[in-house]
């Protein structure tokens, strides 16, 4: 399943049915996706600690890793197909561009997280460093949203959905986590 | 300076001319300022358009194809989303249609479509078209200088400023009913001497066809050197007024987008790098040029003035 968006994308290059303009297809399809695995991941915890679904919560992981893979199509579309790997007009813009530097900087937070998100890491970090590496996982959602609703041009009803999401799952997993009186042991 | 032969629409040059052309082009590796040349090479006796050179090196020109034009269009009106306004905007109703000319004028008047096409000889015209969002098409349009029409009307000493306004039908034009934020009529403006240039168009078809609603059919402003929310569609009024005319994406974000939107790499828009630009149907991106590569024909209107403030 999590390999359809990708296969849609490569089918629609191939018969020339990306539009006028296959770069930026590629680029909002590959952007979105990364973005709505990264909600699932985030998802997971909050709707374990709501209905005590034990099944969900493995699923971090993976909806996790898929988020990274499509951010890393995003980063390379960018980097590749649109700018050709020319970096004096990639520095240029990015660094006018504020949108551009909170992707990038969720970017990078999302990959060390998917490095170590192997149990050799987890055993090499030890449990806490590993636990306090992943938390920056909402960082990145945060800076992902901002990345989104900066660069849309006055149709905001999207990004503002996805905000309204994050919100609502920091605050199930806040009142949750509490009431169970888990503190942080559970993320 | 272009010469002006009249010529019927039907006489414009067939499409598959523009194939060969297009061949022409490639095998010679001319550029962009060769178009006129290249449009002599196909042997038909035709206007010969204006293709400024450009005043920095550029890569060749190639047309951008009419699927592409036709099917990958900003008009809000419609469609927030590119690749829709070209259905949605199927039905749109083109005729009749009516253009009235009034305000700072000797002598106003209301031009129907087939008055238009009768008064103004049609040309044809290769221009670049550059989108504030970065990306650009070269299209062969059909039209007629704006100054043929203003020079008809007469504008009176006190006219500075030409104010457009584009249909209002929210009925045919669905997606103005759920864009409260913008205040349309969608409205533009230019200053009189910038109306009155040379190569500000007033185009009604391209690639020799009648223009589609989703291009801004039957009639829309085509201002190559500024980017192309400036080239307003299907026109119905055009007022000449003393003042500076409030414009529809200047009134929502002044910031974003100026008065004279000028293509000018070295002045920044938040979200889109003016320095490059995706031309659409290549891979590779090029450098944006000041005025869009038309500076030899339009700097000097702006002698004096500091472009990075007066965006």
């Amino acid at each position: 399943m999590a390999w359809l968006p990708l296969l849609w994308m490569i089918l629609g290059w191939v018969q020339n049915d990306l539009g006028a303009d296959p770069i930026r297809a590629i680029m909002l399809r590959t952007g979105k996706t990364a973005l709505i695995f990264l909600w699932f991941s985030l998802s997971c915890t909050p709707l374990f600690l709501l209905f005590g679904w034990t099944w969900v919560r493995p699923l971090r992981r993976e909806f996790g890793l898929y988020s990274f893979f499509y951010a890393s199509l995003h980063v390379l579309n960018f980097l590749w197909l649109d700018y050709g790997w020319d970096t004096t007009i990639i520095f240029e813009d990015m660094f006018q561009k504020p949108y551009a530097l909170f992707g990038a900087a969720s970017f990078f937070i999302l990959l060390p997280m998917a490095i170590t998100s192997w149990k050799w890491a987890f055993s090499a970090l030890g449990p806490f460093r590993w636990k306090r590496l992943h938390q920056f996982g909402y960082l990145a959602a945060i800076l992902a949203a901002a990345h989104y609703i900066l660069l849309v041009k006055q149709a905001y009803a999207q990004p503002v959905l996805f905000i309204a999401v994050l919100i609502l799952l920091f605050v199930v997993r806040f009142f949750l986590q509490k009431r169970n009186g888990r503190g942080a042991h559970h993320v | 300076m272009y010469k002006s032969i009249p010529i019927k629409p039907s006489e414009i040059t067939p499409k598959s001319l523009y194939l060969s052309r297009r061949d022409f082009i490639k095998s010679a590796g001319v550029l962009a300022g060769s178009m006129v040349l290249a449009a002599c090479a196909s042997g038909v006796d035709e206007i010969q358009p204006v293709e400024p050179a450009s005043t920095e090196e550029a890569a060749p020109d190639d047309l951008t194809s009419y699927k592409d034009i036709t099917t990958y269009n900003n008009y809000y009106e419609f469609s927030l989303e590119k690749t829709e306004v070209a259905t949605l905007a199927k039905d749109f109703t083109t005729s009749p249609w009516t253009v009235e000319v009034y305000g700072l004028v000797n002598k106003p008047q209301t031009f129907g479509m087939e008055d238009i096409l009768k008064l103004f000889p049609q040309e044809e015209r290769i221009y670049r078209m550059r989108c504030v969002e970065a990306w650009s098409m070269v299209i062969p349009w059909n039209g007629f200088p704006l100054a043929s029409l203003l020079n008809i009307v007469e504008p009176t000493s006190s006219a500075k400023f030409v104010r457009f306004e584009t249909v209002y039908r929210p009925e045919e034009m669905k997606a103005i009913n759920s864009l409260n934020e913008y205040p349309f009529p969608y409205q533009e403006g230019l200053r009189l001497d910038e109306a009155m240039n040379e190569l500000t168009l007033l185009a009604t078809g391209l690639y020799g066809e009648t223009m589609l609603p989703q291009n801004g059919a039957p009639i829309r402003l085509v201002v190559p050197w500024k980017y192309g929310f400036k080239s307003i569609k299907s026109i119905v009024k055009i007022e000449l007024i003393a003042e500076q005319p409030a414009t529809l994406w200047n009134t929502v974000s002044p910031r974003e987008y100026g008065f004279y939107a000028n293509v000018n790499p070295k002045v920044q828009h938040p979200r889109w790098s003016q320095v490059t630009e995706r031309r659409i149907g290549e891979m590779k991106r090029r450098k944006t040029l000041m005025f869009n590569g038309y500076a030899e024909q339009v700097a000097h209107l702006y002698e004096g003035m500091d472009l990075t403030v007066d965006i």
